[in-house]
């Protein structure tokens, strides 16, 4: 071989290759782009369902759909209230249980388990987080509920129930099925999916940032609080939002213990209902356009709640994040 | 076991005066022994390495080492990738003790106490060997906090003490003039010489008594690296100082001792000069020369 730089110019076969491959990767970026549109398509046509299917119930109450309690499906008169607080508070509720409890297991994995429990609990959480939500729902009725109607509410009744202001949270009768049962059930659910993520971002921390803070002499709290912690900010708000986002629309578990009434008690031991619950519990007896207008309608809060929650969420980074470079 | 033929010299104070002839070493072919002897009089010996042998999960990854580090002195770790410069180092502040399975025995004295007893506290030991690693690490956090953090763990400082703090540590580190107008700047976002000095004066800021640097300059330029040479060069005289270096030139240029290390054993140990002019061993000869590494 005497020449080194073959001339392919001139090579009928390599230059029919060379087409082929041009076509095959404008297929292959335009069909890529035809499935990023499709997303936007999805998220459109659902909201302009949401939005046609709510347009009866919206002309006939307006602004004070949501913000009247009354819900009586014989008169007619509808209003979102109940539902809307009690997705917002059972949504608080388990977040407020969820995510220090899933901080705690993320962090325990990453920072002090030993290698032999590592594999074990990482599998327990993710089998934890694949159980259909319907099996939450018969233990929440039958197991949980009962507990909680035979032990944990009579105890916050007895104790925390008898200070000045919390009386009014913790007050009344111990049913068992309630917005705090509800709560707890969802905190439990949220919990595999706030600590696999959270443990994965975890893990994206350089060993060599973790030894240097070490290294300083701080300790495994100090490293997780003032490294560990700021360091995966981002990963960490978007593993809780996804847990919100679960918490704010799980419909199955919540409708088992929730207790389904259409009304806001100032007590968290009281029956209540979330939008999803009473979707799902009303949907099928909906009779009439205003009723399953006024449904569809309280499933369009809903979507706006959630968007509202992760545009929270990014602008909350976003500010994080300039406090942090300036 | 080659040419550690020191003797522990009692117990040394932090001031002992250093000998100028280690500066100068005009000691070139002269042997090897003779020279080691002659120079350490009047060193102190910060930490003093016996017997140490160094397991990853069974697998022994340092073979008896045993060798001093001089106070006020630079110590350079050279050999061939794997042969436990950087393992040594980390056993030096344990931080091999972050991970199961590893485990250390032998002695290892800082200041004439065993800092491999499982009695050692760690975070106490961590906060006076400080660590300075391949790559910069700098926090998350701004320039101010990312050396107030260490500082922070140990020591309540008044604001204006630990203004004082900062821009000492800064100004050891020779980072002060580039960044004493964006103290409040994300850490990150320096360049990546800037961040290994910053990384230096946290190191510095809790003032510990002993550096460790392990590859200190691999990822930088050779302008940033020629500032980081400086900066080691100008530590000298307060700290107790070991680097590990796949560079020759800078192990020669930057230490006082050098030890050459081959396949998790200590295989010579003496002043850089001895050790880069006239080697004892032919191993060391081969590595400094090239032949294999």
């Amino acid at each position: 071989m005497t020449e080194i730089a073959l001339d392919l110019s001139e090579d009928v076969t390599v230059l029919r290759r060379a087409r082929r491959q041009r076509l095959q990767d404008v297929a292959f970026r335009t069909a890529t782009l035809f499935f990023a549109v499709l997303v936007l398509l999805i998220l459109g046509g659902v909201a302009v369902a949401l939005i046609d299917g709510a347009m009866p119930a919206i002309r006939a109450f307006g602004v004070g759909f949501v913000t009247t309690e009354v819900w009586n499906p014989v008169t007619d008169q509808f209003g979102a209230l109940a539902p809307i607080y009690g997705t917002l508070v059972t949504a608080a509720i388990a977040m407020l249980v969820g995510i220090p409890v899933s901080f705690g297991i993320a962090l325990f994995i990453t920072e002090m388990c030993p290698t032999w429990l590592k594999r074990p609990l990482g599998i327990a959480i993710e089998l934890l987080a694949g159980i259909p939500s319907i099996i939450y729902g018969i233990w929440g009725l039958f197991v949980f509920a009962p507990f909680m109607q035979s032990t944990v509410q009579p105890f916050l009744i007895d104790t925390v129930g008898q200070l000045p202001v919390l009386e009014n949270i913790f007050m009344g009768p111990p049913y068992g099925i309630g917005v705090l049962t509800a709560g707890l059930i969802l905190g439990i659910m949220v919990l595999p999916f706030i600590t696999s993520i959270t443990r994965d971002v975890f893990e994206t921390v350089p060993p060599m940032v973790r030894e240097s803070a070490y290294g300083l002499g701080a300790t495994t709290w100090e490293v997780v609080w003032n490294v560990v912690l700021p360091y995966t900010r981002t990963g960490v708000v978007g593993g809780v939002m996804l847990g919100l986002g679960r918490a704010l629309g799980e419909t199955m578990a919540v409708t088992f213990v929730i207790g389904n009434a259409h009304r806001i008690s100032s007590s968290i031991l009281a029956p209540g209902t979330t939008i999803s619950a009473s979707i799902a519990n009303e949907f099928t007896e909906a009779v009439g356009d205003v009723y399953t207008s006024a449904l569809i309608a309280m499933g369009l809060i809903l979507f706006f709640i959630t968007f509202v929650v992760l545009s929270a969420a990014k602008f909350m980074l976003i500010r994080l994040q300039r406090k942090a470079g300036a | 076991m080659t040419t550690t033929n020191f003797e522990p010299t009692g117990t040394p104070g932090r001031n002992a005066a250093i000998n100028p002839a280690i500066a100068m070493s005009p000691t070139a072919g002269l042997p090897e022994g003779r020279v080691g002897n002659r120079s350490r009089a009047g060193l102190a010996e910060k930490i003093s390495v016996r017997n140490l042998d160094f397991y990853y999960d069974g697998y022994r990854a340092l073979k008896d080492i045993s060798l001093p580090l001089y106070d006020r002195q630079v110590t350079a770790f050279i050999g061939p990738s794997g042969c436990g410069k950087s393992t040594l180092l980390r056993i030096l502040n344990r931080m091999y003790d972050l991970y199961p399975k590893q485990k250390a025995t032998g002695e290892v004295l800082l200041d004439g106490n065993n800092i491999l007893s499982p009695k050692q506290d760690l975070n106490l030991l961590r906060a006076r060997v400080g660590m300075v690693f391949q790559k910069p690490t700098p926090f998350p956090m701004s320039i101010y906090d990312n050396i107030a953090f260490g500082v922070r763990l140990y020591e309540k400082l008044s604001k204006s003490e630990m203004n004082d703090r900062i821009e000492y540590s800064l100004r050891r580190a020779a980072l002060w003039d580039e960044v004493k107008d964006k103290l409040r700047q994300n850490g990150m976002s320096l360049s990546g010489g800037q961040q290994q000095r910053l990384c230096i004066a946290r190191a510095i800021a809790v003032k510990p008594s002993v550096l460790l640097l392990d590859e200190p300059t691999s990822a930088l330029d050779p302008i940033s690296t020629a500032k980081c040479e400086e900066l080691v060069d100008e530590l000298r005289s307060d700290y107790c100082i070991a680097i590990v270096t796949h560079n020759m030139q800078q192990a020669a240029r930057v230490s006082n001792f050098t030890a050459f290390m081959y396949l998790g054993e200590l295989i010579e140990f003496g002043d850089t000069e001895s050790i880069f002019t006239n080697p004892a061993k032919e191993k060391t000869s081969e590595y400094i020369t090239g032949r294999f590494g």
